[in-house]
């Protein structure tokens, strides 16, 4: 589908009428994980890939990388820390984000 | 043909819904509001209109069912009063933001406590920032044409909002009086179907109405309704000269009276305007330079229009049948104020409060009115420049 094309931040001449979305299922190229003040980062070395983390994540931001191993989605990811709290063997550590 | 008929108010209101030929009236009964809709049930049930009638279960309902038929495109009409559309409160910004060209019929009823039924304007004051397009009538052939124009009004493209159509219970719905009634053809050139907008809702085209609208947005959404209302000046002013040139019978944001020469005018809205006239009338025999400007238009509020028609006017005296306890006056009183406070030249504005919850306002008591704000003009103020004029002290 295309994307429907809306300058991020529309002027008020710009937004549609009623800021209403003319298109179905836009939510998909909505990124949700700009609020996030800190990123959790997997050490592939400790991780075991016992997918705790990808059950408890709220968000569905945890991925499962090609090879097997665990990743974090960060167009998603929320920052809330479940999933370092959650793996048995800390293998993922919250990092702040830091404005480039 | 067009046709000179007696006809009651609330049912002048119903034939023209009728004759626009509404195809959704979603409504809950309530007083003085309840003619309105019954008459349009029974069109419903003789098969005079062929309209989706919706029995619900609260004005709260009623109007959010009225959201959802003018979302998918259908002409759209309701009728409240008082603690009706205070139920509704919440729906009637959505029916706005959401630009939907519903229109409702308000039978002006005072809101509770004591338990009244009775009149005044309290009831849509209380929600006047919903975004909606306001006009107040003064009689049966005004809330006939109100309501014609109100559907063109609302659903030409450059508005797409929501008007409410006021009237005072009992005084103006209840009465009897002769109107001429247009005939189905006239109104099918008047007003042809209504357009349904590209994006109006429907399965083989989903869209999505009043999403989470985060902080980044939610201005510009509000600024861009601030425009619409600003413009449907515009658009009123044309379809109400429109209806003009075809029936003769014209429409502005005012209706003066005796204005020529006057130095003090009462300005005010709705049927009460009948009595005020009188008492021009005879403060006139007396050699008093007084008039009325009757205001049929609130939101949009026509400002430059008044400062225009009031440029050599001494004193108003804005007479409301509505307050904001602990505000600084009655809904028309400070809009007025606040118009006029950048204005180089301007009248001595006196506020009144009177017809509260039905009661009637009579000649004399607007002549006492008139006095009062005479001296108020030599210095005589009033406390903050407004006062209860029928209150037992
Ligand atoms: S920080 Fe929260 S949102 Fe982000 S991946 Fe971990 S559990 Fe999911
Ligand atoms: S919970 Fe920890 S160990 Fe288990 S897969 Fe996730 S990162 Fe690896």
């Amino acid at each position: 589908m295309e994307k429907f094309k809306l300058n991020p931040k529309p002027t008020w001449k710009e937004l549609p009428i009623a800021s209403m979305i003319p298109q179905p299922a836009t939510s998909r190229f909505y990124k949700t994980g700009d609020w996030r003040s800190f990123r959790p980062v997997v050490d592939k070395e400790k991780c075991t890939r016992c997918g705790l983390c990808w059950v408890y994540c709220p968000d569905g931001a945890i991925r499962i990388v090609e090879d097997g191993s665990y990743d974090v989605d960060l167009d998603y990811c929320k920052g809330c820390g479940i999933c370092a709290e959650e793996c048995p063997v800390k293998a993922i550590s919250m990092v702040e984000e830091v404005e480039e | 043909m067009a046709k000179r008929i007696a006809i009651e108010c609330s049912h002048a209101i119903s034939l023209a819904a009728k004759l626009a030929n509404v195809d959704v009236v979603a409504a809950y009964p309530i007083t003085p509001q309840t003619h309105i809709v019954e008459k349009l049930s029974e069109y419903v049930a003789d098969g005079e209109l062929d309209a989706e009638y919706i029995n619900v279960e609260s004005e709260h309902s009623a109007m959010s069912a009225c959201i959802g038929a003018s979302a998918v495109g259908a002409r759209v009409f309701t009728a409240t009063a008082g603690q009706g559309l205070a139920l509704m409160h919440e729906m009637l910004f959505i029916a706005a933001g959401n630009r939907l060209p519903i229109v409702m019929a308000v039978a002006n009823r005072s809101l509770s406590p004591n338990l009244n039924i009775w009149g005044d304007q309290s009831d849509m004051m209380a929600s006047k920032d919903c975004g909606w397009i306001q006009i107040y009538a003064e009689n049966a052939q005004e809330v006939f044409d109100f309501t014609l124009q109100a559907f063109k009004i609302a659903e030409d493209e450059r508005v797409m909002l929501p008007v409410a159509i006021n009237f005072d219970g009992f005084y103006v719905t209840h009465v009897i009086e002769p109107i001429i009634a247009l005939d189905q053809e006239e109104v099918k050139k008047f007003l042809p179907p209504r357009k349904i907008p590209s994006y109006a809702l429907h399965p083989d085209h989903p869209t999505t109405w009043g999403p989470i609208g985060l902080p980044d947005v939610q201005t510009e959404l509000k600024r861009q309704l601030e425009e619409a209302l600003r413009n449907s000046k515009t658009v009123i002013k044309e379809v109400w000269k429109e209806f003009g040139d075809m029936f003769g019978r014209y429409y502005d944001f005012f209706e003066p009276y005796r204005l020529e020469d006057a130095e003090i005018a009462i300005l005010m809205m709705g049927g009460h305007c009948g009595t005020a006239r009188i008492a021009v009338d005879r403060l006139r025999e007396k050699g008093e330079k007084v008039g009325l400007i009757k205001l049929r238009l609130f939101r949009p509020f026509p400002d430059e229009e008044l400062i225009k028609l009031t440029k050599n006017l001494k004193v108003l005296a804005i007479v409301d049948k509505a307050f904001s306890p602990g505000g600084l006056g009655g809904p028309v009183f400070t809009e007025v104020k606040a118009l006029f406070y950048n204005q180089k030249i301007k009248p001595e504005i006196v506020g009144f409060i009177a017809g509260l919850g039905g009661r009637d306002i009579r000649v004399d008591e607007f002549m006492v009115a008139v006095e009062r704000a005479k001296k108020a003009l030599m210095g005589e103020k009033i406390d903050k420049g407004f006062m209860f004029l029928q209150v037992r002290e």
